[in-house]
């Protein structure tokens, strides 16, 4: 029997598990889209990952992502940390001098600046998706494209077109005007992913000192397009790792282990079921929204209270 | 506003005879009723008051009084006074300040149009025992801030406070609640804490209202203790009031490679402050503002260079009615992370 330790990053569009070693070298890893339910999507990483490894036993769990909570409660897990530390220990582990991070995800999109593997900046994007995954996602299926082929049709584009890209909405109907005069696909998502970058360097990295070398990270580093317009614009070479879209699984699974937990995990919770009811409370005019946690149809934890005497 | 009211209303009530109602905590309501009547893009504070003053109108009042100056709440008064009329509310707006200044005998016919039998000796006692209370009230704020994170029994800080403004609220003469400072300043030291040597400490910086409306930004003194952090923070009503206009010299004076000039309400006094904490060895540097503030945006870019040239982390929130609590506990959470990381490796990095 192997010892193993299991990071978990349950992000808006996708959910990702890696299993490490000792060395924290990845035994095995697994990547599924979360379709907006992160319970379900654990529980069917899980199976994966324990069909693929039968002579492994857990004995650490890390959640991260935006349902790092809720999962860290579901899986009973060691450490439940934010993506921003999970990300950056998880590249230093194989970047040991990395001096900037650049992440794109689902959702946010962030920039992490690192000096001798300590983080010494960062900064994430507010209130709005522009330039992220699923804006990208969004308007491949709006132009009929798999976004698995994105990057690839972006390549090809020898006249990329100049799109607005402050915010999505503008982007959004600035795009439809280009399709509608005539543009070749491969020419507007050329401009698309040029848009993003610049967005991305606009709005996170801006006043940031952008120092080599530079790794890019999150869903979005697997669209060559991106990584194209990136060495174009930031004119260098940025590294793309080939599991980049997992450096933040693996930063958690690495504090997992840190945490050197002696007792082997459980991992029987594919059977137990789970749910969050939500409510508003109705004891005072600030109406909190309590959201209860029932794990076997028991009441386990309950978020939400402001004045904390309702749960 | 966070505690204030207690000393407001404690002032007005032996000035006046007219009744004095005290306005409720913020609540959830409080800010949909004032987002509902303000300008969209007007800043926070403005919908926060306006809420408050509505809620205070529906529970009987018909005067009600404000004070605001510096930036554009300067001009807040009028325009509230403008919307309760369209609404339909018949009430009396008073505005202190005027032009961004105090005028004494400009206060003085305001109370005379209150209640005509104000009397001007009492405005003066009533207002020096006030002064000296909110001064109390500052001075216990700020050490329950450096401590308040470690205490071991949860609560008992805030549970002594509210205690010592209830008492507050009964004082008559100075004697009195000078006694009462003594006996709970001495019982705030008595509350054990396991404070450890060597803390992370984190100075807040930013626009005043959200500073010290805790519900504005989204309770996050009582955030920052939960993960044993030691506060520092400058604003609050004893240094509005009384100490301003001589530390804004100072601070101006002391950081003339930043600045020149004054850039509106705590703009330059905030440069001047994050210098300050960035020389003291503070961890780290949060500013807050609620959204659009445009003095604070104004300050940003000079703060991040006093930073970058201190080599001092600096995070800022823009709070909004629309904020998520889950995008900014992500935030925080990162930046207490990268603060413990840098601490324990202070030595290695000084080394280098």
């Amino acid at each position: 029997m192997k010892k193993g330790y299991l990071g978990i990053d349950i992000g808006s569009i996708s959910t990702k598990g890696v299993i490490l070693d000792e060395n924290n070298q990845i035994l095995e890893s697994s990547y599924i889209w979360t379709e907006g339910n992160p319970i379900e999507a654990v529980k069917r990483l899980l199976k994966e990952l324990q069909n693929k490894t039968k002579d492994i036993t857990i004995y650490g769990i890390g959640t991260t992502g935006s349902a790092r909570k809720l999962i860290g409660l579901m899986v009973d897990a060691d450490v439940v940390k934010n993506e921003i530390t999970a990300h950056a220990i998880g590249t230093t582990q194989f970047y040991k001098n990395a001096r900037t991070i650049l992440e794109i995800g689902g959702q946010d999109s962030k920039i992490i600046l690192l000096k001798d593997g300590i983080i010494t900046d960062y900064a994430m994007n507010t209130l709005c998706a522009a330039g992220t995954g699923s804006f990208l996602s969004s308007q491949s299926k709006r132009l009929g494209v798999e976004i698995e082929d994105f990057g690839t049709l972006a390549l090809k584009s020898k006249n990329p077109v100049k799109i607005a890209a402050r915010c999505t909405v503008f982007a959004e109907s600035d795009l439809i005007h280009k399709a509608q005069v005539g543009y070749q696909k491969e020419d507007i998502i050329a401009g698309l992913c040029r848009s993003v970058v610049l967005n991305y360097l606009n709005n996170v990295g801006k006043g940031k000192k952008i120092e080599e070398p530079i790794v890019f990270q999150g869903g979005v580093s697997k669209n060559k397009g991106v990584v194209k317009y990136f060495n174009e614009i930031l004119k260098t070479e940025v590294i793309v790792d080939p599991n980049s879209h997992l450096m933040g699984a693996i930063g958690i699974a690495i504090m997992a282990h840190q945490k050197q937990s002696k007792t082997p995990k459980n991992l029987k919770i594919l059977d137990i079921s789970f749910e969050t009811k939500g409510r508003e409370c109705e004891g005072c005019s600030n109406h909190c929204e309590i959201l209860r946690i029932y794990k076997d149809h028991k009441f386990i934890e309950s978020w939400g209270s402001k004045c904390g005497k309702v749960s | 506003m966070g505690d204030y009211a207690v000393p407001a209303h404690f002032l007005l009530s032996h000035i006046v005879r007219n009744k004095i109602i005290k306005p409720k905590p913020i609540t959830t309501k409080t800010i949909e009723i004032g987002t509902k009547y303000s300008p969209e893009f007007v800043c926070t504070p403005f919908k926060y008051t306006l809420g408050t003053m509505i809620e205070g109108i529906e529970e009987g009042a018909n005067i009600l009084i404000q004070a605001g100056g510096g930036c554009r709440y300067g001009y807040y008064a009028e325009l509230q006074e403008q919307i309760l009329k369209d609404l339909g509310y018949n009430v009396k707006l008073y505005n202190l300040v005027t032009a961004g200044t105090t005028d004494i005998k400009r206060i003085y016919k305001i109370m005379k149009e209150i209640d005509p039998k104000f009397s001007i000796l009492k405005g003066i006692y009533y207002g020096s025992i006030t002064k000296k209370m909110i001064q109390y009230m500052d001075h216990i704020d700020h050490y329950i801030r450096a401590n308040i994170g470690f205490e071991i029994e949860k609560g008992s800080f805030q549970k002594l406070k509210w205690q010592m403004l209830k008492d507050f609220e009964n004082v008559k003469t100075h004697t009195k609640l000078r006694r009462l400072y003594k006996k709970y300043k001495k019982e705030f030291q008595k509350i054990k804490t396991n404070k450890p040597n060597k803390t992370i400490k984190i100075g807040i910086i930013g626009e005043l209202y959200t500073i010290m409306e805790p519900y504005s930004n989204y309770e996050l003194e009582r955030t920052l203790a939960s993960m044993n952090i030691e506060i520092k923070r400058y604003t609050d009503v004893s240094y509005l009031l009384f100490q301003k206009h001589k530390k804004i010299k100072q601070y101006l004076k002391n950081t003339s490679e930043y600045i020149t000039y004054q850039m509106g309400a705590d703009a330059a006094d905030n440069i001047g402050r994050a210098k300050e904490l960035c020389i003291e060895g503070y961890d780290g540097i949060i500013h807050i503002k609620s959204s659009f503030c445009t003095p604070e945006i104004g300050a940003m870019p000079v703060l991040t260079k006093v930073c970058a040239d201190y080599q001092v982390p600096i995070i800022f929130f823009s709070f909004d009615i629309n904020t998520s609590e889950v995008g900014i506990q992500t935030r925080l959470e990162a930046f207490y992370d990268m603060l413990e990381m840098r601490k324990k490796n202070e030595k290695r990095i000084s080394r280098n």
